[in-house]
């Protein structure tokens, strides 16, 4: 792999990651993050969609009339994941029921809408699936993150399987109530900022 | 980017080329994909049916052959509480509710439903022998967010609680969205719906039934609202106008 293509494909996970130095994408971070096995399903729906969002625009990139440029790539993304919900409703319906309308509101995901307008409306198609896909592994990165906290300490488990057996269950570990409710995830991300730029300080921003 | 595409009719064109691809595209997923979908829904709601009636642990992974042999669904009519004819398969509780020919307003709508369709579905288990195991009766009430769906388990008598198991919710997780713990839903069987009186009397009672409380439950701690709304679904469905015809009728046998 060329160097170039591996700052595409690996940059927005730590370098540029989409919800921690651009913070886009926040919204759905709270949502799906109260389970790991929830996050994961997410961050696959947004890699697939990113990833061809970003070719199909790019493909068109040079026909595209720019006076409806939102529109065109609205009515893409939009497709795609549609497609994604109806694939996920087949093959994998309880997952499904519980990502419920989060699945159809990556449409209004802003990576996915930035990356097509920032990125694939410039460069050539291949460069611009792998650079989908890179955006989506790191929104994916922070949601991993995210929920791994928010179950382990809210609901005691790691993709569903028990780890700190809760005191409900007869345990001894009293679940965090407040990792549980949405909102919770604001605190991991703000900390999760708060690691990656003591680590690379080029990204604090000026005052 | 060159003017010569800016023009009014390229652009146009253009849109409705986009336009009809992306339509086609979902078209295809969507009518590709319905076999699969419709499978999927039909063995969600299997599966929660034999939850319901206790079967579930048996059937291992024969969902499909399990219901099938056990299983008998029926439509009633809720006023009266007779069995009628009806297409059990294709009958769809959300939509029926939000037709008004086809459901009515309650007067006491405790269970915040605002319209309850006319007709129910509800499914008789039968034991090995063939005879009449478990009756199981859909019910849906308002929680905290949304209305929850589920069914309730019920043996012959219409009063011994089997089960109550949601099957679709948009409750708090760890809070509301606890009536799915097996330990919560562990409670149910055994308790009695109707006291000697024949009112429903089934409670959710704040921390903690009393040991021996036959018609009391623990309700969900952090979750009062909905606990109240399981309450109110519970008395709204075994009440007049839930299935309190249908239960009249059949409490001393009938059914089989």
């Amino acid at each position: 792999m060329s160097s170039d293509t591996k700052k595409v494909l690996f940059g927005p996970v730590v370098d540029n990651n989409p919800i921690a130095l651009q913070v886009l994408g926040v919204c759905s971070a709270l949502a799906v993050t109260s389970s790991m096995a929830n996050a994961l399903v997410m961050t696959l729906a947004v890699i697939v969609v990113t990833a061809f969002s970003n070719l199909f625009i790019s493909i068109i990139r040079n026909q595209i009339p720019s006076s409806v440029r939102i529109i065109v790539q609205m009515a893409i993304i939009a497709s795609l994941v549609i497609v994604v919900d109806q694939v996920l409703k087949a093959f994998s319906y309880q997952l499904s029921k519980e990502l419920s309308v989060y699945i159809g509101l990556i449409i209004t995901n802003c990576i996915v809408m930035g990356r097509a307008e920032a990125f694939a409306m410039k460069e050539k198609p291949g460069v611009s699936f792998l650079d989908g896909i890179g955006n989506g592994l790191g929104y994916g990165a922070v949601l991993m993150v995210v929920a791994f906290f928010r179950e382990l300490l809210g609901f005691g488990t790691i993709f569903g399987l028990e780890v700190l057996q809760l005191t409900q269950n007869g345990g001894w570990y009293q679940g965090n109530g407040l990792l549980v409710l949405p909102f919770s995830s604001f605190f991991i991300i703000g900390l999760i900022i708060w690691a990656i730029r003591q680590w690379k300080p080029e990204q604090v921003e000026e005052d | 980017m060159s003017s010569n595409k800016e023009t009014f009719g390229k652009t146009l064109g253009f849109v409705l080329v986009i336009c009809l691809v992306c339509a086609a595209l979902v078209s295809i997923a969507a009518v590709g994909l319905k076999p699969l979908q419709t499978a999927n829904k039909l063995l969600d709601k299997q599966t929660k049916i034999l939850e319901a009636s206790g079967l579930l642990a048996d059937a291992g992974k024969d969902i499909v052959g399990t219901y099938s042999k056990r299983v008998e669904a029926k439509m009633i009519d809720l006023k009266t509480g007779t069995i009628i004819e009806g297409d059990v398969n294709t009958f769809d509780e959300r939509s029926d509710s939000r037709d008004s020919a086809k459901s009515t307003k309650p007067t006491n709508d405790i269970a915040g439903l605002s319209r309850r369709a006319d007709r129910a579905v509800i499914y008789l288990v039968k034991n090995e022998q063939g005879q009449l195991d478990t009756i199981v009766l859909p019910i849906v009430g308002g929680g905290l967010w949304d209305l929850m769906y589920g069914f309730v388990g019920l043996s012959p008598d219409f009063n011994t609680v089997q089960s109550v198991v949601y099957s679709d919710l948009k409750e708090t997780p760890g809070l509301g969205a606890e009536v799915l713990n097996p330990k919560w839903k562990a409670l149910w069987p055994g308790k009695k719906m109707f006291n000697e009186q024949g009112d429903v009397a089934i409670k959710l009672v704040k921390g903690g039934a009393k040991q021996g409380d036959v018609h009391g439950v623990d309700a969900l701690s952090g979750a009062t609202l909905t606990s109240n709304g399981v309450e109110r679904t519970l008395h709204f469905w075994l009440g007049d106008e839930g299935y309190g015809p249908f239960i009249a009728k059949f409490r001393n046998g009938g059914l089989n």
